[in-house]
C-alpha cells in the first residue's frame, strides 16, 4: 500500500490574532494534561516605540519530511503515519526524551503518564474527512490544512498564490508547515 | 507555561541522549507492531447545539457529550455569528460547567453584611426569604424600592419577574459602564444606535479604522472573522491607540495618540477630509442637515491645531485622513463597544458617527448597514398590571439623553439623598457589580444601605459575598433560556437548550424566578410550565418547526436588503428626519450641537494614566477563574514602556524587568495586588495598561484569588457624560511601587 498523500497546515500571520481558541481546541479535542499543550501562540515584536511590526503565529509540529524526532527514537514509537504525519505511538514510547532533544521547533513534551505527545494534524479527525480541531476552530481563518498531493486542497491553492516561508528552514528538514507571508 | 521544553530537556538531556544511541538498534523491533492513530474520543455520544454565554455574542455552538460528560464545546456549522468557529472564550464552556468553585447550594448569610459566611440552606427556605424580603418592601416602600441588577441572557427572567411586582428600576452595566455613549451618539446623529451584534459590515469594509477599539483582543467571535476576512479580501486597518493593539500590528497607519484626545484627532481629520473635498458631497446634500455649520466648526481645527494635542504629526494625520476618506464608501470608522472613558463619550461617538457620515458610510455595504430581526411573538400571559413610577436612577434634569437606567445611578440612588426616592433592596443577576460598577468602596456603602439583598450568579464572586440570600444558578449548559432573534444581516432564530442536567443544587434562571413569582403571587405572569414550553410556544406562533429549532439550534430567516447597495431606502429616526451633523436637540439641552474638544486632565507628576480592556481568552472577571481558559491566561500583567520602566522611581534594586511584580498606587491611595510587570515598547510613555477582570478577593474562587491587579479597585474616580451618565472611567492615575519580597517568588 503506498500512501500517495502528503499533509501540510498554512499559517497566516497577517490574520492571526493570537486568541489562543487553537491552542483551547486542540485542548479539548485531545484532552492534553494541565501544562500539556499540542500548538502555542507566538508573538513577535520588533522596533523601538513607535516604530514597531509585529508578527502572531499559531505554531505546532511541523510534520517535517526529514523528521529527525523519528531518527532519534530508539523504540520506533516516533513515527511516520499517514500522509507523512509524525505520531507517537504511546504504548512504544519510554519517555527517553531524546525526540524532544532532536526537536528544533520545541514541538513536543513529556505527558505525566510516561509518554511523548505532540501533535498528530488531528489524524483521527482528518481519517473522517474532518479538519484538525485548530483549524476548524480558528476565527480568524488563519490556518489551513490539507494534501499537498491534491492540487485542489486549500494548502496546495494558497501556497501556489501566496508567497510563504517555513520555520528554520537551515534544518533542512523540510517541515510541513507554511507560513505565508 | 512556565517552563520551556528546551529548559526541561536539559535537565535530563544528557542520559536520554545517551539512551538514544544506545538502545536505538536493538529495539526498533517493535516498529513491526501496526502504529494505530488514537482517537481522544471527544466527539461524543450525542451532540447539542445552543449558544454560548461565555460572553454576550451569543454565538451558536455543539456541546459534544460523552457518557453524559460534555467534553468539548465547538462552532456550529449553521449559526450565522459562529459559522462553526468559536473564540477562545466560546471553547471555555466547559471549564465553566466543572469549576471545582462554582456555589452549589442556596446560601444564607450568618454574619453581618459584606462578612461573607454563609450557611447552607434548601431552596424551599431560600427562595421563602427572598420572597418574604421582597414582599417586606412591597408593602414598607412601594415596589419600586427594589433594583435588579442583571447581565447576561438569563436575566430575562428576572427583568419579567420584576416589572410583574412592579418595579421600573432595572439597568445593566452594560449600558452606562460600557455602550451607551455610543449608542446615544449615533441615536443623536442617525435616529439609531448600532446595538449589538454592531450593525456594521466590516467584511465588506476596505478600510477599517479602529479609535481605541482592540478588536482582536475583544474577540467578539463574528467581528474578528469579518476583521479577518476583510484582511484577507485586501482591506486597510487605521488603528488609532495609546498602545500597540494586536490590531494595530497588523494596520497600515497606527496613531498612538495620547489618552483622552480623540476628538480633537477626529475634528482634524473631517477637517482635512472637507477642505481637501474629499467627503460624499452627494450623499451629505441627499441626507444630511448641518454640513455648513460643521464646516465652520472645524475650519480651523487643523492637524497642526491637533497635533500638539494628540501628539500625531500633521503629516500623518494629514495622510491618514486622505487614507480613510480614499476607500469611502466602505470605510468603517468602528463604532467600538466599550466607550466609557472620559466623560465626554457621547461627544466623541457623535464626532465618529459625523465622519462616518462625511464617508457616506451609513447604509453603504462595507459600512454601517441596517438589518432587522426575525419577528417572534411574545408569549401570551398578564399585562404588568402596575404603571412605575419614573426609574430612580436619576432625576429628571440630569442625563437628559439616557435611555436605558443606569446602573451606576441605582447604586446612587441607594445612598439617600441622591436621588428621586430612594432603593431599598437589591437583586443581582449574573453582574459582579463590586468589578463592573467603578469605585466598589461607594458600591459597598449602597449595598450596607439596603434592607435585602440577593445575589443569582454561578460562582461565589465578590458580590455573593455581600448577599443576604445566595441563590446558585445552573450554567447555560445547564438550561433553557429565552429565544434568540436579534437584528443581523442573516436574520435568525437560535435556541438555548439543556446540553446536562444541572450540577449540584443548581437551578436554571427560569424556574428561580417563576418559584419566587408564584411566592409572590405573580402567578399570572408565569403561565408556563418550563422554559422549553414556553420557547416551544413562541417558535409555534412564529411558524417554525420546533424538531428542526431542536436539532439544529437555529433557524434562518429571509435575507432583506441592509445597504444602499441592495436597494434600501434610507431614512433616518431624527427629529429631521436628517443626519444631524449639527443636532439641534443638543443644543436645546445646552450641550455642544457639534463634538468639542476637551482636554482631559494630565496626570500627576510621576503617575501614569490606568488604560485597561480586554484579553482574547477572558470575559471580564467572569472567566478569569475557568481553569481551562486561564490554561492560556491564568493573571494579568501591567504594561510598562520600556524607556520609561528605566526611570521609574524607588526601584533601587534595578528598574523592574517583565515578570517582576509590582504595586500599583492610585490617585487616591488605593493599591492593588502585587502584579507582573510586562515591559515593552508596545505603549507609550504616558500611560500603562491592565487587562480587565482580574485580581479577585473573593475567596471562594480558588484560582483566581489574588491573581493579578483589579483595574476596578483602582477606578475610585470616574466622570459622569452629562449627556447621558455614562462612566467614564481612563481618568485615573497610578504610581508604581516595587512589591514586597514575599510577592516576588509567587509562581503564575
Amino acid at each position: 500500500m503506498s500512501d500517495t498523500k502528503r499533509y501540510a497546515m498554512t499559517m497566516d500571520p497577517r490574520q492571526c490574532v493570537g486568541c489562543n481558541a487553537c491552542v483551547l481546541a486542540c485542548k479539548a479535542e485531545n484532552q492534553t494534561p494541565d501544562h500539556g499543550f499540542r500548538d502555542w501562540i507566538v508573538t513577535e515584536t520588533r522596533g523601538q516605540f513607535p516604530d514597531l511590526t509585529q508578527q502572531i503565529r499559531s505554531e505546532r509540529c511541523n510534520h517535517c519530511s526529514t523528521a529527525p524526532c523519528v531518527s532519534a527514537c530508539p523504540t520506533g514509537a516516533s513515527h511516520v503515519n499517514e500522509g507523512g504525519t509524525v505520531l507517537v505511538t504511546r504504548r512504544k514510547c519510554t519517555g527517553c526524551k531524546a525526540c524532544i532533544a532532536a526537536c528544533p521547533y520545541d514541538a513536543r513534551y513529556v505527558h505525566p503518564d510516561g509518554f511523548v505527545d505532540k501533535c498528530t494534524f488531528c489524524l483521527h479527525r482528518v481519517k473522517q474527512g474532518k479538519l484538525p480541531a485548530c483549524v476548524g476552530i480558528c476565527p480568524t481563518y488563519a490556518l489551513a490544512f490539507g494534501d499537498l498531493a491534491d492540487p485542489e486542497s486549500d494548502v496546495s491553492r494558497l501556497l501556489r498564490e501566496r508567497k510563504h516561508h517555513v520555520l528554520r528552514p537551515e534544518t533542512g528538514l523540510e517541515p510541513n508547515l507554511y507560513i505565508l507571508d | 507555561m512556565s517552563v520551556t521544553r528546551r529548559e526541561f530537556i536539559k535537565i535530563g538531556g544528557a542520559s536520554a541522549g545517551a539512551l538514544a544511541v544506545g538502545s536505538g538498534l536493538t529495539t526498533k523491533w517493535w516498529g513491526m507492531d501496526p502504529d494505530e492513530v488514537v482517537d481522544p474520543g471527544t466527539e461524543g455520544d450525542r451532540v447539542v447545539p445552543t449558544f454560548c454565554e461565555l460572553c454576550f455574542w451569543k454565538c451558536g455552538v455543539l456541546a459534544h457529550v460523552k457518557d453524559g460528560r460534555v467534553t468539548k464545546i465547538t462552532g456550529n456549522p449553521d449559526h450565522p455569528l459562529s459559522r462553526g468557529r468559536l473564540c477562545p472564550r466560546g471553547t471555555g464552556g466547559v471549564g465553566q460547567l466543572y469549576d471545582p468553585d462554582r456555589l452549589r447550594r442556596p446560601l444564607v448569610r450568618v454574619s453581618k453584611r459584606g462578612g461573607d459566611r454563609f450557611e447552607p440552606v434548601s431552596w424551599g427556605v431560600a427562595l421563602n426569604r427572598v420572597a418574604e424580603g421582597m414582599l417586606a418592601i412591597r408593602k414598607k416602600y412601594g415596589p419600586e424600592a427594589l433594583a435588579l441588577f442583571s447581565h447576561g441572557y438569563g436575566g430575562s427572567w428576572f427583568k419579567h419577574l420584576i416589572k410583574a411586582y412592579g418595579s421600573p428600576n432595572i439597568a445593566a452595566p452594560s449600558y452606562a459602564q460600557c455602550r451607551g455613549p455610543r449608542e446615544v451618539g449615533f441615536q443623536l446623529t442617525f435616529g439609531q444606535g448600532v446595538g449589538s451584534p454592531e450593525t456594521v459590515d466590516m467584511e465588506n469594509s476596505r478600510c477599517i479604522t479602529l479609535i481605541g477599539s482592540h478588536l482582536g483582543e475583544n474577540m467578539h467571535n463574528t467581528q474578528v472573522q469579518d476583521l479577518a476576512r476583510a484582511i484577507a479580501a485586501g482591506a486597510q486597518l487605521v488603528v488609532v491607540d495609546p498602545r500597540f493593539s494586536t490590531a494595530a500590528g497588523k494596520a497600515r497607519h497606527w496613531l498612538p495618540i495620547k489618552p483622552g484626545t480623540d476628538i480633537a484627532l477626529l475634528l482634524a481629520w473631517m477637517q482635512v477630509i472637507i477642505e481637501e473635498n474629499r467627503f460624499d458631497r452627494e450623499y451629505i446634500d441627499k441626507h444630511a442637515k448641518g454640513f455648513e455649520e460643521l464646516k465652520q466648526h472645524v475650519r480651523d481645527k487643523t492637524p497642526e491645531w491637533a497635533y500638539p494635542i494628540t501628539s500625531i504629526k500633521p503629516e500623518l494625520i494629514r495622510e491618514s485622513a486622505r487614507f480613510i476618506a480614499s476607500f469611502r464608501p466602505a470605510s468603517l470608522i468602528h463604532p467600538g463597544r466599550r466607550t466609557t472613558w472620559y466623560g465626554d463619550d457621547t461627544q466623541r461617538a457623535r464626532a465618529m458617527a459625523i465622519l462616518s457620515a462625511l464617508l457616506g458610510a451609513w447604509g453603504r455595504r462595507g459600512g454601517y448597514i441596517l438589518p432587522s430581526g426575525m419577528s417572534i411573538p411574545s408569549f401570551p400571559y398578564t399585562r404588568y398590571a402596575y404603571k412605575p413610577k419614573e426609574p430612580a436612577d436619576r432625576p429628571p434634569s440630569l442625563y437628559p439623553l439616557a435611555d436605558e437606567t443606569l446602573a451606576s445611578g441605582l447604586c446612587d440612588a441607594t445612598i439617600p439623598g441622591k436621588s428621586p426616592y430612594p432603593l431599598h433592596a437589591w437583586m443581582v443577576y449574573g453582574t459582579n457589580l463590586l468589578q463592573s460598577l467603578p469605585n466598589p468602596k461607594q458600591t459597598m456603602e449602597a449595598i450596607q444601605k439596603l434592607d435585602f439583598i440577593a445575589v443569582i450568579d454561578v460562582l461565589p464572586v465578590e458580590i455573593t459575598g455581600w448577599a443576604d440570600v445566595v441563590l446558585p444558578e445552573s450554567t447555560y449548559l445547564e438550561r433553557c433560556d429565552e429565544l434568540w432573534a436579534p437584528a443581523y444581516k442573516e436574520p435568525f432564530l437560535a435556541v438555548r437548550q439543556e446540553v446536562v442536567k444541572p450540577m449540584y443544587d443548581s437551578k436554571p434562571g427560569w424556574w428561580i424566578a417563576r418559584e419566587l413569582g408564584l411566592r409572590l403571587g405573580l402567578k399570572d405572569y408565569f403561565p408556563w410550565k418550563d422554559s422549553m414550553e414556553y420557547a416551544i410556544h413562541r417558535v409555534k406562533a412564529a411558524g417554525f418547526d420546533c424538531h428542526t429549532l431542536q436539532k439544529t439550534g437555529v433557524i434562518k430567516g429571509k435575507k432583506l436588503p441592509v445597504s444602499e447597495e441592495e436597494g434600501l431606502q434610507l431614512a433616518f429616526d431624527t427629529p429631521s428626519k436628517k443626519i444631524e451633523l449639527y443636532s439641534d436637540a443638543l443644543k436645546a439641552l445646552g450641550f455642544h450641537p457639534l463634538p468639542e474638544y476637551t482636554a482631559p486632565d494630565e496626570p500627576p507628576p510621576g503617575m501614569f494614566r490606568l488604560l485597561f480592556g480586554r484579553a482574547p481568552a477572558h470575559t471580564f472577571g467572569r472567566t478569569t477563574n475557568n481553569r481551562f481558559l486561564a490554561s492560556v491566561f491564568p493573571e494579568n500583567e501591567v504594561w510598562v514602556n520600556t524607556t520609561v520602566a528605566r526611570l521609574l522611581p524607588g526601584f533601587e534594586a534595578g528598574p523592574p524587568k517583565t515578570g517582576d511584580r509590582v504595586v500599583l498606587i492610585n490617585q487616591d491611595g488605593v493599591k492593588s495586588n502585587p502584579v507582573r510587570v510586562k515591559v515593552t515598547e508596545r505603549i507609550r510613555g504616558d500611560c500603562v495598561y491592565l487587562y480587565h477582570g482580574f485580581g479577585h478577593t473573593a475567596r471562594g474562587l480558588k484560582f483566581a484569588h489574588g491573581r493579578g491587579a483589579s483595574d476596578s479597585e483602582l477606578v475610585t474616580r470616574y466622570k459622569v457624560d452629562p449627556i447621558m451618565g455614562g462612566t467614564g472611567m481612563n481618568v485615573n492615575f497610578v504610581r508604581l511601587e516595587p512589591a514586597p519580597a514575599s510577592a516576588q517568588d509567587r509562581t503564575a
